[in-house]
């Protein structure tokens, strides 16, 4: 057994350490402020190809692995959970279907680009009334001749606003219920298309949160991902690996959260002493630091098992529902730390807290993650 | 055009410890990061070969054999090839040893148009190993580089001093240390960690191998060698506080500078 990272890995994590610190996190309080999208930044992570990590060279990426890329979204959400998500959102949930089920074809003239970050990806599962009943979509798509014709509405879509290309599912028959989605490339500049509200979140706000809505929308034919019917398998084994993305988001808002907290706590001073020095204190301390490991070995190794092709829908399961876990008790502890200036918006805790949150919600409750995982033990 | 790049590995940290018999380094525990300067001096290197056709970049550098990590992030960055002199007996070199193990170095390499170095590094500080290195190839030098072009064989760089600065055109071979104001350093990009790793673009020497003259490198070759190490005590200053408004707060200051002679 080997808990090390190797060379590759650790000259990675430095170097996001690096970008993040100096273009990711001096924008993080802007940006949750205005609820602007980080083009500038998505421009310079297009260029150090940070946004294709673990997909092959000859499709846009860096020929990098899974364990990598959760590296990268941890250091970035340390300093930015918006710019996590956005990253998390485009490689795991809009790159990654079409690597795994696309055509050659739809590789070189989606795929490509995405993994280059020259275009951004979205992912358009969730409805109004099909959260995590993802199986009750009724988002349509009937064929007629060349194009299957899309009507409905998708909500809450990260990058929606800002992205090129769309991963989004539809009923191709409704009476055979879950075997009955399908799914699809969509163009933004698809006739029928558009882009509806703009959430105005808790948190991660910078991340275009949208609503898209599809009037008669023409899709090619040959922009059907998969078979048709596959639809909910594609959906499922997506946001699999787009929970690690999530989990490793979750584990790096806490460490960017504890590691705020330890220097303010060397410098606040109280009582003629440094917060520091109360044992009370120290042992939160010591309790989230083992809290932050145990999920990073969570992450880890469910980024490892789908390295190395291993099952790893129970392990991101789990490394979500325990990582998103620790973000949220972590960050709540870090304000609790900073007491009153942890309540306000000039220290970046106050951010990370309400930051945290979603990672409990999205691409699977944490409740979704405990079906998933007993799934897995009790069938 | 070959150029060639100097570039140190150094601690990442201002709480570097000191061996307090030998007055060197403990690197051990202390992450380990390319030298600032030295890092512009490479990012001005791969700015020329983004620019000129035919430009080939060779990062050289001396120091423990993990310090082949720098010249992966070199390469990474966009660097040609690298090479690491690394040997027992280059260990405790001072400045004069490390130019005369560079200048073997240099010329192991052969031909050369620019070298660059960086100003200084953050451990030592003594901007001296640049400067010994042109003397010893006998080619000029310019130090403080914050801004450089090329025409055809010349370079003329400005550089840099505490009130100005200085154009100075030079025919190549010339050497520049550069400074921090010279550029914004690229990062090595994820595809170019993978592929640094990959290709064998690092070529390990010893000191036999580069012929570095045995007198004057390591321990034994330097001529100086640190008495002392030790801490310097900080000043504590008088720390005061304005309040009030902004302009009330900014008055008080310009009043307080004023009284102290300092404006």
């Amino acid at each position: 057994m080997d808990f090390k990272l190797t060379r590759e890995q650790e000259l990675i994590r430095n170097v996001m350490r690096d970008f993040t610190e100096n273009e990711v996190e001096p924008i993080a309080a802007e940006i949750d402020k205005t609820g602007r999208f980080p083009r500038e930044n998505i421009e310079k992570m297009a260029k150090y190809n940070m946004l294709g990590i673990p997909f092959p060279v000859e499709y846009g990426g860096a020929g990098g692995d899974e364990i990598s890329y959760a590296i990268a979204i941890e250091e970035l959400s340390k300093g930015c959970a918006t710019t996590g998500v956005i990253v998390s959102a485009h490689t795991s949930l809009a790159c990654w279907p079409i690597y795994k089920y696309g055509t050659e074809k739809q590789k070189q003239k989606y795929l490509i680009p995405l993994a280059k970050g020259e275009k951004i990806g979205a992912f358009g599962l969730t409805e109004p009334n099909a959260g995590t009943d993802a199986a009750g979509q009724q988002t349509t798509a009937i064929l007629d001749r060349d194009n299957y014709i899309l009507n409905g509405t998708k909500i809450f879509i990260t990058n929606g606003k800002e992205a090129d290309v769309y991963i989004i599912f539809a009923m191709t028959d409704k009476l055979k219920g879950n075997k009955g989605i399908s799914a699809f490339i969509v163009e933004k500049d698809f006739s029928g298309f558009s882009i509806g509200k703009i959430e105005d979140k808790m948190g991660i706000r910078g991340s275009a949160t949208a609503e898209l809505i599809f009037r008669d929308c023409i899709v090619p034919k040959e922009n059907l991902l998969g078979e048709e019917g596959q639809g909910f398998k594609i959906a499922m084994s997506t946001l699999d690996g787009g929970r690690i993305g999530i989990a490793a988001q979750a584990l790096g808002i806490a460490e960017g959260a504890l590691n705020e907290t330890i220097k303010y706590m060397k410098e606040r001073q109280q009582f003629g002493r440094p917060i520091a020095k109360f044992q009370g204190l120290q042992w939160m301390v010591a309790d989230m630091y083992t809290e932050i490991e145990a999920a990073k070995l969570l992450v880890y190794r469910a980024a490892y098992n789908k390295t190395n092709g291993l099952p790893y829908n129970k392990e991101a399961a789990m490394a979500k529902l325990f990582a998103a876990n620790t973000a949220m008790s972590v960050t709540t502890k870090c304000v609790q730390l900073h007491g009153g200036y942890g309540y306000i918006k000039d220290y970046p805790v106050e951010r990370m807290m309400r930051d945290a949150k979603i990672t409990e919600i999205y691409e699977g409750t944490s409740q979704v993650q405990q079906m998933v995982i007993s799934s897995n033990l009790l069938r | 055009m070959n150029i060639i790049v100097c570039v140190k590995q150094v601690p990442d940290t201002n709480e570097v410890k000191i061996d307090p018999v030998k007055g060197t380094l403990i690197r051990e525990g202390v992450p380990s990061i390319i030298n600032p300067d030295d890092r512009n001096a490479l990012e001005e290197a791969l700015r020329i070969k983004d620019k000129l056709e035919d430009v080939k970049v060779t990062v050289l550098s001396m120091g423990p054999p993990q310090a082949d990590i720098a010249l992966i992030e070199a390469i990474a960055m966009g660097a040609d090839k690298a090479i690491l002199l690394t040997d027992r007996a280059f260990a405790g070199s001072d400045t004069w040893a490390t130019s005369t193990a560079l200048e073997a170095g240099v010329k192991y390499i052969g031909d050369y148009d620019i070298i660059f170095c960086g100003r200084q590094a953050i451990d030592g500080d003594t901007a001296q190993v640049g400067p010994q290195l042109a003397e010893r190839l006998g080619i000029p030098q310019i130090t403080y580089v914050e801004a450089l072009e090329i025409e055809g064989r010349k370079v003329i760089a400005n550089r840099s001093l505490e009130d100005g600065y200085f154009i100075i055109e030079c025919k190549m071979p010339v050497l520049l240390t550069a400074i921090k104001e010279l550029n914004e350093p690229r990062y090595p990009s994820i595809k170019g960690i993978y592929e640094a790793f990959k290709e064998d673009k690092i070529e390990i020497l010893s000191a036999k191998d580069v012929n570095a003259d045995v007198d004057n490198i390591g321990l034994d070759g330097s001529p100086t060698n640190v008495f002392r190490s030790f801490t310097p005590s900080t000043k504590s200053g008088n720390l005061e506080m304005f309040e009030g408004t902004s302009k009330q707060k900014s008055r008080e200051l310009i009043i307080r500078l004023k009284e102290e002679k300092i404006i």
